[in-house]
C-alpha cells in the first residue's frame, strides 16, 4: 500500500498533476483496503459474532434418568453440538450428575470456578475437591473453600421422555456472562 | 584455487553490493571495556532463537497441528521417528534457555544502565521481545498438545473471561469457537508458527541496527553520567581514545559462550530427554493434575495463593502495570548514574524480583496448596498414633481416613499440606474448638457438620484428641473444668 505523501518539491505545473495522482492513488489504496478489511476482520471475529447468530447452545442428552442412582453424584459425559472435522477427543465434554431425588437433578461443570481445572467429587467425604489451586465444593456445588468466589457452574437441565438433558456447549467461565451457566445459587437444591 | 574463490566473490559483490557495508559492521569500534563476560547474553539469545528457528522448522515436518491428531503426531516424534525425540528434546529444552538468557540478559541491560538515553527505544523493543517469548513459550506448550495444554487452556480462558464486559467475546476469539477444541490450535499454531515469530524476526532486526548505530553500551563506571547534552559526544570520544574493533577483538567471547549455551541445551536434550506429551488431551479423563511449564510456575502459585478478592484486579491491573513500567522507565531514569554500585534500589529490585519469582517457583514444584487427591487411600496413619488407643479413637482414626481428612492434614510428614499438620493438632484445640471446627469448618476448611454422623464427629475428635507429643498436656478449657466439677454444678449440693 503507498501511505507516504508525495513531497511537494516544486511549483511547477507538471509534477503538481503527478502529486495530484498521487494522492488519488493513495486514495485508492485506501479504499481498496477498507474493502478488503471487511472481510478480514469478520473472518477474525466469526468465533464471536458466530454466537450472536444462532448460539452455541443446544440441548443436549446424556443418558436415561435411571442410569443415575438417586443420592449419588456420577460423572457423565456428553459430545458438544458444535464440532469441528479437527477437534477429535476435545468434541466431548465431561459432567457432575447429581441426582438428589426422583426427577431432582443437578448438572455441574467439571470446570473449576475458580480458573476452569477439572474438579473430582469425593463421595466419602462430600466434596468436589480442585487439583490445581486448591478450591473444594460442597455436594450441592456452593463453595467450601479455597480460591473461587462461587459455587460450581450448572447446566440448565430438564428431563423429557425419562432422558435428563441439559443445555450445553459453551465452556464454563468465571466472566463469562451466559444467561444459561450463571446462577449462583442451585436451581435446585433440596 | 584461492584466486577463483576471490573471482566469484567479486563477482557476486560488484552486483549485492554488501561486502563494505557488512565489514564496516563488523569491524566498528567499540569501547574495549565492553569486551566482556557480561555483555554475551544478547547474543546468545539470538543463537538461542536461530537454533529455535530451525528445530522448529524441523518438527513441522512431521507435527500435525490438528486437535485429533496432534497428540499422536508427537508421540510418533517421539517414537518412530528417528532423533525425533532429540529434535523436540531441543526444542523445549532451547525454549526454556531461551527465555532463562533473555531474562538474565534484562536483568544485565537494567543493572549497568544501558537502557539510559540513547538507547530507550531499543530498551522498549527489548521489552516487547521478552513479552514475545513469553507468547511463544506459552504457544508452544499449546502446541504440545496434552492435557497439561488443555487444560492450561482453560485456565488462560478463565483469566480472560475476567475482563469486564469484553471477557466473554476474548474467550471466544482465543479458542476459535466455544470450546477448547481444534481451532484452538490451530490459532495457536499459527500464533506459533507465523505471527509471533514474524514479529520476533523485525524486532530483532531492529534491535540489533539500534546496537550497531547508538553503539553498544560502555562499561558503567560511577560518577560517570549520562546528560543528554554531552553523552554522545562522550560516547564518540571514548570508542576513538579507547576502542578496538568488534571483530575480533569482542566477538570471541560471544562466540564462546553461544557455542557453550548450545552444548548445554543439546546435553539437556540428549539427558533429559523431550517434554512430554503427558496423557491424551481427552476432557472427558478428569485424573489429571495440570500444570504449567516451568517459566510459568511462579504465576501458578501466585493463583492459588492470592486472597480471593484480590485476584481478578491482580491479573487484569498486574500485567498493564508491569509492562507500563517498563516501557516507561527509560524515560523515567533516562539521565543519570548507569553504575549499580551507585544503584542500590535497582540491584534491591533485580533482588526482590528474582526471590519473589524463585520462592514462588519453588512453592509450585510442590503445591502446598492442593489437596493430596490420593492421600486418604495410600498414606496409612502412621502406627505410632494408634499403639495403646482405645476402639473409639481408632475409629477416629479410621474416620479420619476414610473422610479424607488427609487429603488436606499430613500426619507423620505425609499427606496434604492445604491445612495445618495434625501431628500437635490436641495441645492446640480443646475438645470443643476440634468438634466445632470439624462441624462448621472455617479458616479455608470446609464444614464437615452434614457430612459426618454424631457418632462419626464424637469417634473423630476423640482421635484428634490424642494427636500431641508425649510429656505435652493436650489443650484444654479450664473453664470447662470449673463447670463440669460437682462444686459448681448448680442445683448439686455437696
Amino acid at each position: 500500500m503507498a501511505t507516504k505523501p508525495a513531497p511537494a518539491q516544486s511549483t511547477d505545473a507538471t509534477i503538481s498533476r503527478r502529486g495530484f495522482f498521487m494522492k488519488l492513488g493513495v486514495l485508492f489504496n485506501g479504499l481498496a483496503a477498507s474493502v478488503l478489511a471487511v472481510p478480514i476482520v469478520g473472518f477474525l471475529l466469526s468465533s464471536i459474532t458466530r454466537g450472536r447468530a444462532n448460539g452455541y447452545l443446544s440441548w443436549v442428552p446424556l443418558g436415561q434418568v435411571s442410569d443415575f442412582p438417586e443420592g449419588e453424584t456420577r460423572l457423565a459425559t456428553f459430545q458438544n453440538p458444535y464440532v469441528m472435522p479437527t477437534d477429535g477427543k476435545t468434541a466431548s465434554t465431561a459432567c457432575w450428575v447429581r441426582r438428589i431425588a426422583e426427577e431432582q437433578f443437578q448438572v455441574f461443570a467439571v470446570n473449576c470456578a475458580h480458573l476452569g481445572c477439572p474438579v473430582r467429587w469425593f463421595p466419602q467425604s462430600g466434596l468436589f475437591m480442585c487439583p490445581c489451586h486448591g478450591g473444594a465444593y460442597y455436594r450441592d456445588g456452593s463453595r467450601a473453600s479455597g480460591p473461587p468466589e462461587r459455587g460450581l457452574f450448572e447446566y440448565p437441565h430438564k428431563i423429557e421422555n425419562g432422558l435428563i438433558t441439559i443445555q450445553a456447549g459453551e465452556l464454563p467461565t468465571p466472566g463469562a456472562a451466559i444467561a444459561a451457566l450463571t446462577g449462583e445459587k442451585p436451581q435446585c437444591a433440596s | 584455487m584461492r584466486i577463483v574463490i576471490r573471482r566469484i566473490g567479486n563477482w557476486f559483490d560488484r552486483r549485492l553490493q554488501l561486502a563494505a557495508p557488512i565489514r564496516e559492521m563488523a569491524e566498528h569500534p567499540v569501547p574495549r571495556n565492553t569486551a566482556s563476560w557480561w555483555y554475551v547474553f544478547g547474543s546468545a539469545a539470538l543463537v538461542v532463537f536461530i537454533l529455535q528457528f530451525v528445530t522448529g522448522i524441523l518438527l513441522a515436518l512431521v507435527y500435525v497441528p490438528s486437535g485429533a491428531e496432534a497428540w499422536s503426531s508427537l508421540q510418533a516424534l517421539n517414537h518412530d521417528v528417528t532423533l525425533g525425540w532429540f529434535i523436540r528434546a531441543m526444542h523445549g529444552w532451547g525454549s526454556n534457555f531461551m527465555v532463562a538468557i533473555v531474562l538474565i540478559h534484562m536483568a544485565q541491560v537494567f543493572l549497568f544502565g544501558a537502557y539510559k538515553f540513547p538507547r530507550e527505544l531499543t530498551w522498549i523493543i527489548g521489552v516487547f521481545l521478552l513479552l514475545m517469548t513469553l507468547g511463544m513459550a506459552f504457544s508452544g506448550q499449546v502446541l504440545r498438545f496434552d492435557q497439561d495444554a488443555y487444560w492450561g487452556l482453560g485456565i488462560g480462558a478463565s483469566i480472560a473471561s475476567r475482563v469486564p464486559i469484553l471477557g466473554p467475546a476474548i474467550v471466544k476469539l482465543m479458542l476459535g469457537g466455544p470450546i477448547i477444541a481444534g481451532a484452538t490450535l490451530s490459532r495457536f499454531f499459527a500464533l506459533h508458527v507465523f505471527v509471533i515469530p514474524g514479529l520476533l524476526i523485525g524486532f530483532v532486526c531492529l534491535h540489533l541496527l539500534m546496537v550497531l548505530k547508538l553503539g553498544i553500551n560502555e562499561w558503567p563506571m560511577p560518577g560517570r553520567v549520562v546528560k543528554r547534552a554531552t553523552y554522545v559526544n562522550e560516547y564518540h570520544e571514548l570508542t576513538k581514545r579507547d576502542g578496538a574493533p568488534f571483530v575480533p577483538y569482542a566477538v570471541w567471547k560471544d562466540m564462546f559462550f553461544a557455542a557453550f549455551v548450545i552444548l548445554a541445551v543439546a546435553a539437556c536434550a540428549l539427558y533429559f530427554g523431550p517434554f512430554g506429551p503427558t496423557g491424551r488431551p481427552d476432557p472427558t479423563i478428569i485424573q489429571t493434575v495440570p500444570k504449567p511449564d516451568y517459566f510459568f510456575l511462579w504465576l501458578y502459585a501466585l493463583l492459588s495463593l492470592l486472597p480471593p478478592s484480590l485476584e481478578t484486579p491482580a491479573l487484569l491491573i498486574g500485567p498493564v502495570l508491569v509492562i507500563v513500567g517498563l516501557l516507561l522507565l527509560p524515560f523515567l531514569s533516562g539521565e543519570g548514574e548507569k553504575s549499580w554500585k551507585r544503584r542500590p534500589i535497582a540491584v534491591l529490585t533485580v533482588l526482590l524480583i528474582a526471590i519473589t519469582l524463585g520462592t514462588f517457583t519453588h512453592l509450585a514444584g510442590f503445591t502446598p496448596w492442593s489437596p493430596h487427591m490420593n492421600a486418604w487411600s495410600s498414606d496409612p496413619v502412621p502406627d505410632r498414633y494408634i499403639h495403646n488407643s482405645t476402639a473409639l479413637e481408632r475409629q477416629g482414626a479410621l474416620v479420619f481416613q476414610v473422610k479424607q481428612c488427609r487429603n488436606c492434614h499430613s500426619l507423620g510428614e505425609s499427606g496434604g499440606q492445604r491445612g495445618p499438620a495434625l501431628d500437635s493438632v490436641a495441645v492446640r484445640l480443646t475438645q470443643d474448638q476440634l468438634i466445632c471446627q470439624v462441624i462448621q469448618g472455617g479458616g479455608n476448611m470446609p464444614a464437615y457438620g452434614k457430612n459426618l454422623s454424631p457418632a462419626e464427629t464424637t469417634a473423630l475428635v476423640a482421635f484428634l484428641e490424642t494427636l500431641h507429643p508425649k510429656g505435652q498436656a493436650p489443650a484444654r478449657d479450664a473453664s470447662r473444668d470449673m463447670a463440669l466439677s460437682d462444686e459448681n454444678q448448680p442445683g448439686v449440693k455437696p
